[in-house]
């Protein structure tokens, strides 16, 4: 059957368009009842004992999908006029009811009315798409479909329509169809842990009068009201609104910043008022402030909540996960303040919402008395860019010491916090296990098991080397050369069980790179390929992607050449062992006089890489000593680095240099590479006034005179240059992958590296990235045809970005986990140690501890006492002295300190730092 | 975007490997020796061919075959915004050689030497596919002027979007940017005499989309031989054989 779809549409030029579009109606769309005789039941999703099947309504799915994703909500039929209408309005819920819809474990079908003969429901003249979508929410569509259900699966079925619109309900029972709310169905269901999840509407939908009642609400307007979305867009036009991602800053969240492309600079937004509802990640539209009124709002910070502390935590490794204090000397220095020129303003309106999920605990509360057991209670995220969240739970007295999940649904600005929902509990407060989970979950990370599907295109185990391999003329055997391996897994041909488009490759896709806790690893590809197939093992035959350079003894390559092989490794050494056998001027063996020989080509090539301008820098990388069985943390030291750790990052560094140049060459457009992008001024500047306030002059023109002047930079102890080596890590942002049809090869260089072309090639086990590059450097070589993503650019380009985004997630995750076991750690054990100061502050120091890398904040007086004027702030000298000039603290000085673990408020551990007085240096 | 959903429906119901709805009329234009009215769903496209006639610039006559025209237009009102189309632009200028060519690989000019066909068509409502409506147009209209003809050129089109081969786009699925392939065959003979693609698409990926391209022409050379058929016992009705 056709039927035609005609609207009106406006251009962007601004005519008026007809558009007519056909739209084919089918008999051939089934209804998805495994025990229906009418219907082809190959594609039946819902079960055969069905007594219940659920219809639901649009609203529905867009306030309640964290219930529908509780596994007792089953039997749902999804229109498509439904989900079309969650797609335009949330994309979010959308992808989780298709994650529903397509899961095999739920009982969740798509019923495509929409091209039905019989549930079709013509448009009304001069309807828009969009007016057919709210009827749709009106319900004609739904209940005709409802209708048809009920029919069509006889009365041995009962149909029951979801919905929680009145007008809606109302007329699904004048027409016969049974209806009934969310909150209604729940309860009949007699699981009161459901109604937790359920959102509460805070409009008059349905009567929820009496609950309202119970809220303590001081009605009074808290935030300004937002500006319409007309207004916003007409402001964005004029000039007098700039609209930008809104980022709170990680270690305040009363300061957030607003990337403005029309003003070219960074919008500061001082303050919950200012902000004005706005969560991290929305789009926001911000007026800027007049210049008279930015001053004092960053003042008031502190009255609002007493919230404003800093946390001991590691040591960052690089720009992107520093903290950034701009404002933070302002408060005693006084007027000088090198950063007021930057614009400040304040959000207007919201355009789109980054809100999600937050892990975290409840604020201790009592509990309240009677009214149906039903508390209102604050949650606080342990993201500590999210505000509080009020929530509504039945089980206060279980999730008090829980960890658990929220959602968000709404924030008026009647009310000072935002609600929520609790989604799910994860574990108990302090207890190991759910700290990870919780920082798994908050970078994002899926530490699921593989599922079968995945599992499924793995080789049968046991795998060895079979004789087709041998044989395949893409192969060379290399079984005869003295072949060994130290640490790393090395270059394992991964890609040869790793093949594109399948369930496998999806999922390595998606979680782009194996992530290192403290206590476990979550490995991007599954276990038999990670540890067994394609681990390079001594004695096992083993298939590599192998790179093969011919080198003259002053370390100049010859001849590279790129093939698959076969190995059959003589030793698989760790760093230790490699290190151990060079060392041990006894051995005279093969392996051995090869390390040292290949040690001897490493240093000249890391010699002439650094002649060329690659910085050596130094991280503050610590490394746990874990009990096997309570995996608890016994020792923390620095991570020690070996001259067998450089000679194979230097042969890394050279394969991968290589590889880079090779895949470039042979597809220019759509090569995945990697860059390090020049640290800019603004990130550099605090680090010159450092460096200068100890009397270095450190010149950041290039990463060659950067470089030149480091090792320039000896200071009276031994530590002095690691540390300002540190320091300068700290500046420096972190390399990306990116596709090189993106950019123009002067954006390829890698700054750090020194190098103008670099990517990632050798660890295709853990890291997705490298899978591609092998794949790019096979069809390079003509052995495999490039898979068809590659011809997609836009396809490319979003697949680095999601590596990028899951390498910071992975090494944020590795971050926290190292921090939760230091406080793990120094729960049994204060401590007095050495530490510097890194950074000078109005009321104390930061300092950083170079034995357990970590940093963190040390007061030189009690909170509270703010500005009480005893110390001076020197920003010249970098000093903080006492006002009669008996004590002064300076920048990079050592101090002793002492560290343990306190619990300000319950299950709430945290490290605290004080100085060891009279211990000072 | 999504142009298939997982239900396996494109965004007007068809499945990946459905055709629009075909219709066809002979005989729309009185005056021509031949003609047709082709219809690949809201895709409409007249075609009129005059001829075997005298060559009329004696220059191009040729001694041995017939000499074969064809001129293609669109018309002001056949998209939305109506605006004045251009006659011999580059794009016109390349459909009228397509067709033209296609048509003299199935026409058996040397039985018609020093003569003259002309093949016109114009679109009369474009959404999508108009190069493939416009040849089988130009068939019909053949058939119908009685022109002698090795078999029927007939075409259609397919694309690839989100990893799935569809059949005969339509304007939307068309402006996705996907690749579009358009074949011609001659149908009995298994010959293709077009093929078209302005994209880049992995060979085996390809050979998929133009083996449903294929199918989708043999499609439409059942139904303009079912509506010939039709047509000439209408003829014989009329002449009461």
């Amino acid at each position: 059957m056709l039927q035609s779809k005609s609207f009106v549409r406006k251009t962007k030029g601004g005519k008026v368009l007809k558009v007519v579009r056909e739209h084919y109606l089918r008999d051939d769309i089934y209804c998805g009842a495994s025990f229906c005789k009418a219907c082809d039941s190959s594609t039946a999703r819902l079960s055969s004992t069905a007594a219940t099947i659920l219809i639901v309504d649009t609203n529905v799915v867009l306030n309640q999908i964290d219930l529908l994703e509780n596994p007792a909500i089953d039997d749902v039929v999804v229109l498509s006029v439904v989900l079309e209408e969650v797609k335009n309005k949330n994309l979010g819920v959308y992808n989780r009811v298709r994650a529903l819809c397509s899961n095999s474990m739920r009982k969740f079908f798509v019923f495509s009315n929409e091209y039905h003969k019989d549930t079709y429901v013509k448009a009304m003249a001069g309807e828009s798409p969009n007016d057919r979508n709210d009827r749709g929410n009106g319900g004609s569509a739904i209940r005709v479909a409802a209708q048809w259900y009920q029919n069509h699966l006889g009365q041995g079925t009962h149909v029951l329509l979801i919905t929680n619109d009145k007008e809606n309900k109302r007329k699904a029972t004048e027409e016969g169809i049974f209806a009934e709310t969310v909150e209604s169905y729940v309860k009949s269901l007699g699981l009161p842990g459901l109604l937790d999840l359920l959102v509460h509407p805070s409009s008059e939908d349905v009567g929820m009068e009496d609950v309202e009642d119970l809220r303590p609400l001081k009605r009074k307007v808290i935030y300004t009201e937002h500006k319409p979305m007309s207004e916003i867009t007409s402001g964005l036009h004029r000039g007098i609104y700039h609209q930008g991602k809104l980022r709170v800053n990680r270690y305040n969240p009363f300061e957030a910043y607003v990337g403005s492309e029309s003003i070219g600079d960074e919008i500061i937004v001082y303050g919950r008022a200012n902000m004005n509802r706005a969560f991290d990640g929305d789009i926001v539209a911000v007026e800027l402030l007049p210049q008279d009124q930015r001053h004092e709002k960053s003042l008031s910070i502190a009255d609002e909540e007493d919230e404003e502390e800093e946390d001991v935590h590691l040591a960052p490794s690089s720009a992107d996960a520093a903290p950034r204090v701009t404002n933070l000397v302002q408060g005693s220095a006084g007027d000088i303040n090198p950063l007021s020129s930057r614009p400040s303003g304040r959000v207007v309106g919201i355009i789109k919402r980054n809100w999600h999920s937050y892990c975290g605990s409840l604020e201790p509360m009592p509990m309240p008395a009677g009214n149906g057991g039903v508390a209102h209670a604050l949650f606080v995220s342990k993201d500590r860019r999210i505000p509080k969240i009020r929530i509504q739970t039945r089980q206060l007295g279980n999730l008090l010491d829980k960890r658990i999940i929220v959602a968000v649904d709404s924030w008026d600005c009647l009310s000072r916090y935002p609600s929520g929902h609790y989604v799910r509990t994860i574990g108990e407060i302090g207890d190991r296990d759910t700290e990870s989970e919780v920082v798994l979950i908050e970078n994002d990370i899926d530490a699921r098991p593989f599922s079968s599907q995945v599992l499924a295109c793995l080789p049968p185990l046991p795998w060895s080397v079979s004789s087709p391999d041998l044989a395949n003329p893409i192969r060379q055997d290399l079984r005869h050369l003295c072949v060994f391996s130290v640490d790393p897994p090395d270059i394992a041909d991964v890609t040869n069980f790793v093949h594109p488009g399948t369930p496998l490759d999806d999922e390595a896709a998606q979680r782009g790179t194996s992530v290192y806790l403290v206590e476990r690893r979550i490995d991007m590809l599954p276990k038999p390929l990670t540890e067994d197939i394609c681990s390079l093992r001594a004695d096992v035959e083993r298939l590599a992607f192998s790179v093969i350079w011919e080198m003259t003894p002053e370390a100049e390559i010859i001849s590279t050449r790129y093939t698959k092989s076969v190995i059959k490794s003589c030793a698989a050494l760790s760093y230790v062992e490699a290190q151990a056998r060079m060392d041990d001027s006894r051995l005279m063996d093969q392996v051995t006089t090869d390390l040292r020989n290949m040690n001897a080509l490493a240093k000249m090539m890391r010699l002439r890489r650094i002649a060329r301008g690659a910085l050596t820098l130094a991280s503050a990388e610590v490394k746990f000593q874990i009990d096997t069985e309570t995996h608890d943390p016994l020792d923390i030291g620095m991570y020690q680095i070996r001259e067998a750790n450089q000679m194979v990052e230097e042969l890394m560094l050279a394969a991968n240099v290589s590889v880079a140049e090779k895949i470039l060459k042979h597809f220019p457009l759509c090569s995945l590479l990697r860059r390090h992008p020049s640290p800019t001024k603004e990130i550099l500047e605090p680090l010159l006034r450092t460096a200068a306030a100890v009397g270095i002059d450190l010149d950041v023109t290039s990463s060659k005179a950067l470089a030149d002047s480091l090792d320039r930079a000896v200071g009276d102890d031994p530590y002095f240059n690691k540390l300002i080596r540190i320091l300068v890590t700290r500046c420096m942002t972190q390399a990306v992958y990116f596709c090189s049809g993106d950019l123009s090869p002067p954006e390829f260089f890698h700054y750090g590296l020194a190098a103008a072309l670099y990517t990632h090639f050798t660890s295709p086990i853990r890291r997705y990235a490298d899978v591609i590059v092998h794949r790019l450097l096979a069809a390079s070589l003509g052995i495999y045809k490039l898979p068809d993503i590659f011809q997609d650019r836009a396809q490319l380009t979003s697949i680095s970005d999601n590596l990028n985004y899951r390498h910071r997630n992975a090494q944020m995750a590795s971050r926290a986990s190292v921090e939760l076991h230091t406080v793990i750690y120094f729960r049994k054990r204060p401590t007095d140690t050495e530490a510097r100061i890194v950074k000078i502050r109005s009321n104390g120091f930061i300092v950083f501890v170079p034995k357990y890398g970590i940093e963190g904040p040390v007061y030189l007086m009690a909170r509270g006492e703010k500005g009480g004027g005893e110390w001076l702030v020197d920003e010249q000298q970098q000093k903080v002295k006492k006002i009669d000039g008996s004590i002064s603290y300076g920048v990079l000085q050592t101090v002793r300190i002492h560290m343990e673990v306190v619990e300000p408020q319950p299950n709430r551990p945290k490290l605290q730092l004080t100085l060891d007085q009279g211990h000072v240096a | 975007m999504e142009y298939v959903s997982p239900e396996g429906l494109r965004l007007d119901g068809r499945r990946p490997m459905e055709m629009r709805q075909l219709r066809a009329e002979i005989g729309a234009v009185a005056k021509a020796d031949g003609s047709a009215v082709f219809e690949m769903g809201n895709t409409k496209v007249i075609a009129a061919v005059y001829g075997p006639r005298e060559v009329q610039n004696r220059s191009q006559q040729m001694n041995d075959q017939a000499l074969v025209r064809c001129e293609y237009s669109m018309a002001n009102f056949s998209t939305g915004d109506r605006r004045r189309k251009p006659k011999g632009d580059r794009r016109s200028t390349e459909i009228s050689l397509v067709i033209r060519q296609s048509m003299e690989a199935c026409i058996l000019t040397h039985l018609m030497p020093r003569s003259q066909i002309d093949i016109f068509v114009q679109v009369l409502q474009a959404d999508g596919g108009t190069r493939s409506a416009c040849i089988n147009a130009a068939t019909l209209a053949l058939a119908d002027a009685g022109i002698p003809m090795r078999d029927l050129v007939t075409s259609c089109s397919a694309g690839y979007l989100n990893t799935t081969p569809l059949l005969d786009l339509n304007y939307v699925e068309d402006s996705a940017g996907g690749p579009d392939v358009t074949v011609g065959i001659l149908s009995k003979l298994d010959n293709v005499t077009l093929l078209q693609m302005d994209a880049k698409l992995p060979m085996d990926t390809f050979e998929n989309v133009m083996q449903l391209a294929i199918e989708g022409c043999k499609a439409v050379a059942n139904y303009i031989r079912e509506v010939l058929q039709e047509n000439t016992k209408q003829l014989e009705y009329r002449r009461g054989v």
